[in-house]
């Protein structure tokens, strides 16, 4: 057997031994809901947390960078605070997945906020559209 | 180059010139997501070719373990080439749409956890094939591990809704109708036609090649 194929195996088997292992410690369970963390949260333990940004719960302090808001999934909420700017998509309404620690002060300190998109696709509303209409009405020359 | 080869080569060049037109010109810009949206006409068909790929190994090794014919093995081989390629392709492609859209490149849930198993297993069925230097021994090798390979395909495409993940569910491949404006669904479906006659392009082209190179050695 020629070494390039026992370095290439290696490499091969070590990939998959690493992904199952993250697989199975990281991706069973992604995140934990409001509800499980405020079940059994401990102070300093490092929790993905999942939920709905809650509306009118978002404050955000473009200067100092602080931003702060409470993620809910219909039973419980949580507080969190993040020191940064998030994802273009997260907004009130919206899921989130923020990774971070509980604090014992009683609030979750996220140092990763993540959005999470929903599998629905709309076309925009309203004049602006850019898109189909707009193409076609070029194509016909009675545009710009 | 074999005019038929040559002819599905322009159908699928055609295809993809419109397939590309749907994304960038009638698809609407997308409402919330805004332009990035548009990378899902590259990202979703490359998963899908993949699956279908992967599966034309399952059955072409089916095939070969049942009656030993030399051309299902090298249909087996030549799909599990370009089904590594469109899974590079759907894994290349997310990372850029997950970076503006999630806020990371990467992240290990399950559904990109199992695709990235998925890419790394159909990698070590092509080492196999190349390190066995018996050409019917590799064959029969190859198709066991192609068969046992096809189980992470339901292992990916069901990961979003079996356990939590970032990545949201289907869109297409789901029970009910799907929540996707029209003009997005007609791009997306241009594009995938476009993408299996390109799968179908390189296949026969892999083939054809596969077949000539054992003809020479033998």
């Amino acid at each position: 057997m020629r070494p390039k194929f026992v370095v290439g195996g290696a490499v091969i088997a070590a990939a998959l031994a690493y992904m199952i292992y993250a697989g199975v410690t990281q991706s069973a369970v992604y995140f934990v809901t409001p509800a499980e963390l405020r079940a059994a949260a401990v102070a300093g333990k490092a929790y993905r947390l999942g939920g709905m940004v809650q509306p009118g719960s978002l404050r955000w302090e473009p200067r100092a960078l602080d931003l702060s808001f409470t993620l809910g999934d219909g039973t419980a909420t949580v507080p969190v605070r993040h020191k940064g700017t998030p994802p273009d998509l997260f907004g009130e309404g919206r899921g989130a997945v923020v990774e971070g620690t509980w604090s014992a002060d009683g609030y979750f300190r996220a140092s990763l906020i993540l959005a999470k998109h929903s599998e629905e696709y709309k076309a925009p509303h309203g004049p602006s559209q850019a898109g189909y209409k707009e193409l076609i009405r070029t194509l016909k020359g009675d545009g710009r | 180059m074999t005019s038929r080869e040559r002819v599905l080569g322009w159908v699928a060049g055609l295809g993809l010139t419109a397939g590309f037109v749907m994304a960038f010109g009638v698809a609407p810009r997308e409402a919330t997501q805004g332009n990035v949206q548009r990378i899902m006409y590259l990202h979703v068909p490359a998963i899908l070719v993949a699956y279908l790929a992967f599966g034309v190994v399952l059955v072409a090794s089916v095939i070969y373990l049942w009656g030993r014919a030399a051309g299902a093995d090298r249909l087996a081989h030549a799909s599990a080439e370009v089904g590594v390629v469109f899974t590079s392709i759907n894994i290349a492609t997310g990372a850029i749409w997950g970076k503006p859209t999630w806020g990371t490149w990467w992240t290990w849930d399950a559904r990109l956890t199992s695709v990235s198993i998925m890419f790394v297993i159909y990698l070590a069925y092509l080492l196999l094939r190349a390190m066995i230097e018996d050409r019917e021994r590799a064959a029969r090798f190859a198709a066991v591990l192609g068969i046992v390979a096809a189980l992470d395909i339901p292992l990916v495409h069901f990961s979003v809704y079996w356990w939590r993940t970032l990545h949201q569910p289907a869109t297409l491949l789901r029970p009910g109708s799907t929540p996707m404006d029209p003009p997005f669904v007609l791009a997306l479906i241009v594009n995938l036609v476009a993408f299996v006659l390109l799968y179908g392009y390189f296949v026969a082209k892999r083939v054809r090649l596969l077949r000539q190179e054992q003809e020479v050695l033998a």
